[in-house]
C-alpha cells in the first residue's frame, strides 16, 4: 500500500511540474509539440529511476560531505547513456530536443529526489518514487505540449484536429506562448488543489 | 564585425531566458527586487565568461585530442561546480567587498542550467576562444537585462491588485510571457 503511495505521489499531489515547479527549463523549451513531451519525459524518467536506484543502493558508501558531487556523477553517467542512445536510435527527436538532453544533468527534479528521497530510503521505494515523479513530469509536459500544439498548429501528436484553412494562434508555439500556457496551467492547478483540498 | 553580430544576437535577439529558456529557475527565483537582480547578474556574467574560457580549453586540448568527447557532460558539470567553489574562495580572500556583494549568489550559479547550456552550445557552434568568451559574456548580460526588467515589473505589480489565484508563479510566468513577446520585436535585427 505504501509502495503504491510512493508511486502515485508524483502524479498530482507532488507533481514536479505544476506543484513543486521544478525542471522549468525543459518544460518551457521542449513543449512545442506533444510528441516532444513524451520523448523528453521518457529520457528524464529513465535518468530519475536509475539514479534513484543507484543512490539508494550506495547510500551507506557515499560519505556525507561529498554526497552532492557523488549524486551529480551518478546522474551525469545516466544522462550520457541517454544522450548516446537517443543520438543513435531516435536522431530526429534528438535534434529537436537538442541541448536539453545533456541539460537533464542540471534538472533540479533529479538532484532534488536524490537528496530528498533516494538517499534516505530503500531501493524499491526509491525506484517507485523515481518512476512516479518521472510519469508525473511526462504527463505534465505532454499535456502542455498538446495544448500548445493544438492552439498553435491545430494538431495533437500530428493528428489534425482543426481544419487546414482555419487560422491558428501561432504565438503558442513561439516562446511567449510557453510562459503564458505554463502560467495558466499552474493557476488552474492551484485552483483545483484548493477546491478539492488535495 | 563577427563579434558585434554575436553580441547583438546573444543579448537581445536570442535572449537566453526569454527565447532559449535557459536559467529559468534563478530568473523566477531572484527577480523580486532590482537590487538583488543586479548582484545576481554580475555574478552570472563573471562565472559564465570564466566557465566558457575553461571549458573551451578542456574541450579543445583534452577531450578532442583524447577522443573522449562523449565525456563532455560529465566533465563540464564538474568543471563548473569546481570553478564556482574556487571563485568563491578566491573572492573571499582577495576581494572581500566584492565577495560581500556577490557571495550569496555564487553557490546558486552551479544549478543555473544556462552556464552548462551555453558552454555546450559554444562548443557546438565551433567558436574560437575569443568568440566563445564574448558569446558567454553577452549571453550573461542578456540574462541580467531580462532579470532586471522582470524585477522592475514585479516591484510595480506588488503595488497593484491582481487576481488571488494568480499569486506567485502564474503571475511571474505570464509577465515573462509578455516580456518575451516584447523581445520578439528584436528578431530580424541581425541578418
Amino acid at each position: 500500500m505504501s509502495n503504491l503511495k510512493h508511486l502515485t505521489n508524483g502524479f498530482i499531489k507532488e507533481n514536479p511540474t505544476f506543484v513543486l515547479v521544478l525542471g522549468t527549463c525543459p518544460t518551457l523549451a521542449v513543449t512545442t509539440a506533444a510528441m516532444n513531451g513524451i520523448g523528453m519525459g521518457a529520457a528524464t524518467t529513465f535518468v530519475l529511476v536509475f539514479s534513484n536506484l543507484l543512490i539508494a543502493a550506495l547510500k551507506n558508501f557515499i560519505p556525507d560531505k561529498v554526497r552532492i558531487a557523488a549524486f551529480i556523477l551518478v546522474i551525469a553517467t545516466f544522462v550520457t547513456i541517454v544522450d548516446l542512445v537517443m543520438k543513435a536510435y531516435t536522431p530526429d527527436l534528438y535534434k529537436t530536443l537538442g541541448i536539453f538532453i545533456p541539460l537533464i544533468v542540471v534538472n533540479c527534479i533529479i538532484l532534488g529526489r536524490a537528496e530528498a528521497f533516494a538517499q534516505k530510503n530503500a531501493v524499491v521505494p526509491a525506484i517507485l518514487d523515481g518512476l512516479g515523479m518521472g510519469i508525473g513530469f511526462t504527463l505534465a509536459i505532454t499535456l502542455m505540449g498538446s495544448i500548445r500544439e493544438l492552439l498553435g498548429n491545430g494538431t495533437i501528436f500530428d493528428i489534425r484536429l482543426v481544419s487546414q484553412d482555419a487560422r491558428t494562434i501561432l504565438i503558442f508555439i513561439l516562446p511567449p506562448g510557453a510562459f503564458i500556457t505554463y502560467g495558466y496551467l499552474i493557476a488552474i492547478m492551484n485552483r483545483v488543489k484548493s477546491k478539492y483540498s488535495l | 564585425m563577427e563579434l558585434v553580430k554575436i553580441i547583438i544576437l546573444a543579448l537581445v535577439v536570442n535572449n537566453v531566458v526569454l527565447a532559449q529558456f535557459l536559467g529559468i529557475c534563478p530568473f523566477l527565483g531572484v527577480s523580486n527586487k532590482v537590487g538583488t537582480s543586479v548582484g545576481m547578474g554580475a555574478a552570472v556574467i563573471f562565472v559564465m565568461a570564466l566557465a566558457n574560457l575553461v571549458t573551451w580549453i578542456i574541450q579543445n586540448y583534452v577531450l578532442v585530442p583524447m577522443h573522449i568527447e562523449f565525456m563532455q557532460t560529465i566533465t563540464f558539470i564538474f568543471v563548473i561546480a569546481f570553478l564556482v567553489q574556487v571563485v568563491e574562495i578566491i573572492l573571499k580572500k582577495a576581494a572581500p567587498a566584492l565577495y560581500q556583494a556577490l557571495g550569496i549568489y555564487l553557490p546558486l550559479i552551479t544549478t543555473n542550467c544556462a552556464v552548462l547550456g551555453i558552454a555546450i552550445l559554444a562548443v557546438q557552434k565551433n567558436y574560437s576562444l575569443v568568440a566563445s568568451v564574448v558569446y558567454a559574456s553577452s549571453i550573461a548580460a542578456g540574462f541580467t537585462l531580462a532579470l532586471i526588467l522582470m524585477a522592475g515589473i514585479r516591484e510595480q505589480l506588488e503595488l497593484n491588485g491582481y487576481p488571488k489565484g494568480m499569486k506567485g508563479f502564474p503571475l511571474s510566468l505570464i509577465t515573462a510571457g509578455l516580456l518575451s513577446l516584447a523581445f520578439m520585436g528584436f528578431s530580424g535585427l541581425v541578418k
